[in-house]
């Protein structure tokens, strides 16, 4: 009996992952193959990570593909794209990517002078260079082209289709029941846009990834560290406002109610002590002002 | 087209009667229940189980009525009294979701039942949304009712249906087990038609439904010669399956560890125990012989294993089989080659993946509970908080909630921290809507009584949120989608004695900020009904996008404090800081981010503004 086929098909909550999984999941069934399709979701639509195992073939066993056997991995999003790289098969796997970045809250959270997002470094050709087949495209981009950004995955839909062994019509009639009645043609033509991108480049045509915006901007490193927070006890009233707004939590009422700074390493220089005083109490000096005046 | 999350489920009353559909572990569960002539359904929603109701909802109302209850010992309480009048009746849960309904079980496994009665339980191994990963088979033993476990889709259609048998012919109720892999996996279920129940009535019988003392002890035996009669049913049944392979090692699992086993050793013998409770023991004592070396594969506590160790049976299990955590293929393939009884494998030849990247789920954009997070940790709260999308205020950069323990906790464990007499900070208890109606009334209740110094922050956002929008008794609207009388919370709560009740707009800081400062200010208890509704559900929210101002931009930050998944660093910086920008796809327009902003440079776009005009 031979091995079902893996399709592996991720991204963040909200962008179409499961819609994704059950137009093919649908069109396995109706073809009369065994197929199993797995999702966690739940915490799906509050941004987080969010994932879908179709496995289909004349018989299967796990819901899940065990790491290393993905033959296709499609993603919605690029840093789920690279989470999700090890579960592709090395040898014959096939990744399809948007290039489109949903960069969390999350990694935004250091505020000091110099600091970067962590949002994941990586770039599309390089990625590509990695895997055996690869696609990275700007899925998202195509989709805002067509007139409504959130058929993006139709778009990663129309690429997979031209990887799988059902015919253009059977994916057509299939993702038609599964779209809104009035986003059908714009749905359509998503689909026909992945279609032909990944058939421009099979033909030959080599279409290139498209090239990312720059990664978050690096700002001079090392330039945060010569803090001073300057209190000026006497104008302090003890109205608390620094105390409660500071987001590093580095400033404290002392027994006398005047505000003090408690934990100097912490205070990243944002400022938001300084301009929320009313009484002009507190002030930062930053050596990075003074080194971009000089 | 992107997240069409809203209607997960297809339109059940669509589906034929004969063929076959791809349908999840939930939606067969109630197709099963409904093929088994299922009359009364009755549940509070709690991820994985949630879509048996609402798939349930979608068959015709003159087949089955499917309504949500204030929580799950309700529900099961709803579902006793069908089964009393002698139709079938199902209760659906979340494994701690059966913690809320034990009570009411642990009563019913003596009463039995008149029309069969099904309990569909859902377990989480892995936690992927839950507080523990609790094993619902323990608690069958416990009640001594038998737990019935599919493996798949079409497996939860047919035992779901056969459950209702079993808890008629054995006078018992029957927990159906499911598991977040088998809820949520989609795979081929072939249809059948509803087998029709003639209507059943009412049998008077005192000292089977009534369970005072002197009944119960009459019932106690019966419920011990029950258990002997579904040991002697299992050993006979279907659900006991022993595959014949070529190994000399035998395997004996359950529900989708089977799977698991049999993707990665499809030769072995494998005795499959479709009910795990109570154990077919001379089937497995056969099996046992037939072997020389036994291996149960099981998904959490070692159920099995330990019964039958007790049997003087000597076999292996969890010296290799992990006890905490989700099974998965490759774990069983390390579990098995661990002991020796299938090669290991070569690591795969896998690539790397290139980076961890956190993305934990996060509150929405423009989700009211940032405000009152935001608040009652400016005003230096001690913040017990509950179970529901606001657990996520506990995550950096809220960072606003110190305890959260069950459904309903919060208020109790506030009332305990204010008689502790430690607690120097103000004591806030945060609850949501539906978990207030859920076990949040008598905890409330307990604090006026005793008199404790809380502030009560009642987030009403007009859904039940995290599991995906459903309605419940605050929202004026059935699972069958009619309209009835809202609660109104502020004469629920004046009702028990609260003086102090303020309504505030989560979306007005300021007001929110001086009325929690009140309301903390006040002696006794005090409470504060967070007003607005989820972004998501029941009507997705959309207005304008905010943007930024870049030129105006201090770089301060102070708006990404209430944690908006929309804010965002943008590539210029002042002094060394980044700036912000605003994802205007995200984006809802609450403003909140603009009512932070110290330098005045997150405005709604002049555009929008004009053509809003």
């Amino acid at each position: 009996m031979s091995e079902p086929t893996n399709v592996l098909i991720v991204g963040v909550g909200g962008q179409g992952v499961i819609m994704l999984s059950k137009v093919l999941a649908t069109l396995c069934q109706e073809r009369g193959l065994a197929v199993k399709q797995s999702e966690v979701h739940g915490m799906a639509k509050r941004g987080g990570a969010v994932f879908s195992h179709v496995r289909f073939g004349e018989q299967v066993w796990s819901p899940t593909i065990p790491k290393g056997k993905a033959d296709l991995l499609i993603a919605l999003e690029w840093a789920e794209a690279l989470r999700w790289l090890d579960y592709l098969e090395p040898e014959h796997g096939v990744l399809i990517a948007d290039t489109k970045r949903i960069v969390p809250p999350f990694s935004c959270r250091d505020r000091r002078v110099g600091a970067t997002s962590s949002y994941v470094e990586g770039a599309p050709a390089e990625v590509i260079e990695q895997v055996a087949e690869g696609y990275a495209l700007d899925a998202s981009g195509m989709a805002r082209e067509l007139g409504n950004e959130r058929a993006a995955n139709t778009v990663l839909l129309g690429a997979l289709s031209t990887k799988l062994p059902f015919s253009e019509d059977e994916w057509r009639g299939t993702l038609s029941r599964f779209v809104p009645p009035k986003t059908v043609k714009v749905n359509r033509a998503a689909f026909d846009e992945g279609r032909d991108w990944v058939s421009g480049r099979r033909d030959g045509e080599a279409p290139t990834a498209p090239k990312l915006p720059d990664m978050i901007s690096r700002a001079r490193p090392g330039a945060g560290e010569k803090l001073d927070i300057e209190i000026v006890p006497e104008w302090c009233k003890g109205c608390d406002i620094c105390v409660r707004i500071c987001p590093e939590r580095c400033l404290a009422l002392n027994s006398e109610q005047v505000v003090v700074l408690i934990d100097r390493k912490a205070c990243t220089g944002c400022r938001l002590c300084e301009w929320l005083c009313p009484d002009f109490a507190i002030a930062v000096r930053h050596s990075y002002v003074a080194e971009a005046v000089a | 087209m992107g997240g069409n999350t809203k209607k997960t489920v297809p339109d059940a009353a669509a589906l034929p009667n004969e063929g076959a559909a791809p349908l999840s572990g939930n939606e067969a569960i109630a197709r099963g229940a409904w093929e088994g002539g299922v009359r009364v359904a009755a549940a509070y929603p709690g991820t994985p189980s949630t879509e048996i109701l609402e798939a349930l909802a979608e068959y015709p109302r003159d087949d089955v009525h499917a309504q949500w209850s204030t929580n799950e010992k309700v529900a099961v309480d709803v579902a006793i009294g069908a089964s009393f009048s002698g139709v079938r009746a199902l209760s659906a849960m979340k494994h701690v979701g059966l913690n809320v309904a034990a009570d009411a079980l642990m009563s019913q496994t003596y009463i039995g039942v008149n029309g069969g009665l099904v309990l569909a339980v859902a377990d989480d191994p892995g936690i992927h949304s839950s507080q523990n990963e609790q094993d619902t088979r323990l608690f069958a033993r416990f009640a001594q009712v038998p737990v019935l476990e599919p493996s798949d889709a079409e497996e939860a259609r047919i035992f779901t249906a056969l459950a209702f048998e079993i808890s008629e012919e054995f006078d018992t109720p029957v927990i159906l087990r499911s598991t977040t892999r088998l809820s949520h996996t989609r795979s081929t279920v072939s249809l059948q038609p509803r087998v029709e129940k003639d209507g059943g009535e009412f049998v008077d019988d005192p000292v089977k439904n009534v369970i005072i003392p002197a009944h119960a002890r009459r019932r106690h035996p019966l419920v011990l010669e029950r258990e002997a009669a579904l040991e002697r049913y299992f050993d006979d049944s279907p659900l006991t399956r022993w595959e014949k392979g070529s190994t000399d090692y035998g395997i004996i699992t359950h529900s989708t560890a089977y799977a698991y086993v049999k993707e990665v050793a499809p030769d072995a013998h494998v005795l499959k125990l479709g009910a795990s409770y109570p154990l077919a023991r001379e089937t497995v004592r056969k099996f046992c012989d037939s072997v020389t070396r036994v291996i149960v594969v099981e998904e959490l506590e070692p159920l099995l294993e330990t019964e039958i160790r007790a049997m003087g049976i000597v076999i292996e299990g969890k010296d290799f089989v992990p006890r905490a955590g989700e099974l998965s293929p490759e774990i069983v393939r390390g579990a098995l080659a661990e002991a020796g009884l299938i090669p290991a494998e070569d690591a795969p030849l896998a690539l790397d993946a290139v980076a961890e990247l956190a993305r934990p789920p996060v509150l929405c954009a423009g989700c009211p509970h940032m405000t009152s997070y935001f608040t009652a940790r400016n005003l230096g709260a001690r913040i017990t908080g509950d179970i529901g999308c606001y657990t996520l205020a506990a995550l950096d950069p809220l960072q606003a909630i110190d305890t959260t323990v069950a459904m309903g906790s919060g208020i109790g464990n506030a009332v305990g921290m204010a008689m502790s007499g430690t607690e120097e900070k103000p004591i806030v208890a945060t609850i949501g809507d539906s978990t207030f109606l859920h076990s949040g009334i008598p905890p409330l209740i307990d604090a006026i009584y005793n008199q404790a110094n809380i502030t009560v922050l009642l987030l009403d956002n007009h859904i039940t949120a995290m599991t995906g929008g459903q309605d419940h008794p605050g929202t004026g609207r059935t699972l069958a989608g009619e309209e009835v009388t809202a609660v109104d919370y502020e004469k629920i709560v004046r009702a028990l004695g609260v003086e102090f009740v303020r309504h505030v707009d989560p979306y007005d800081m300021s007001d929110v900020q001086r009325t929690c400062a009140d309301a903390i200010a006040f002696e006794g208890v005090s409470v504060v009904i967070a007003d607005r509704p989820c972004v998501l559900d029941p009507v997705k929210i959309k207005g304008p996008a905010l943007n930024v101002k870049e030129e105006n931009c201090t770089a301060c930050q102070a708006c990404m404090n209430i944690g908006c998944p929309a804010i965002t660093w943008s590539d210029t910086l002042f002094e060394g800081h980044h700036k912000v920008c605003i994802d205007e796809e995200m984006c809802i327009g609450c403003t909140l981010c603009a009512q932070l902003c110290t330098s005045g440079c997150i405005t709604v776009p002049e555009a929008t503004v004009a053509a809003s005009a």
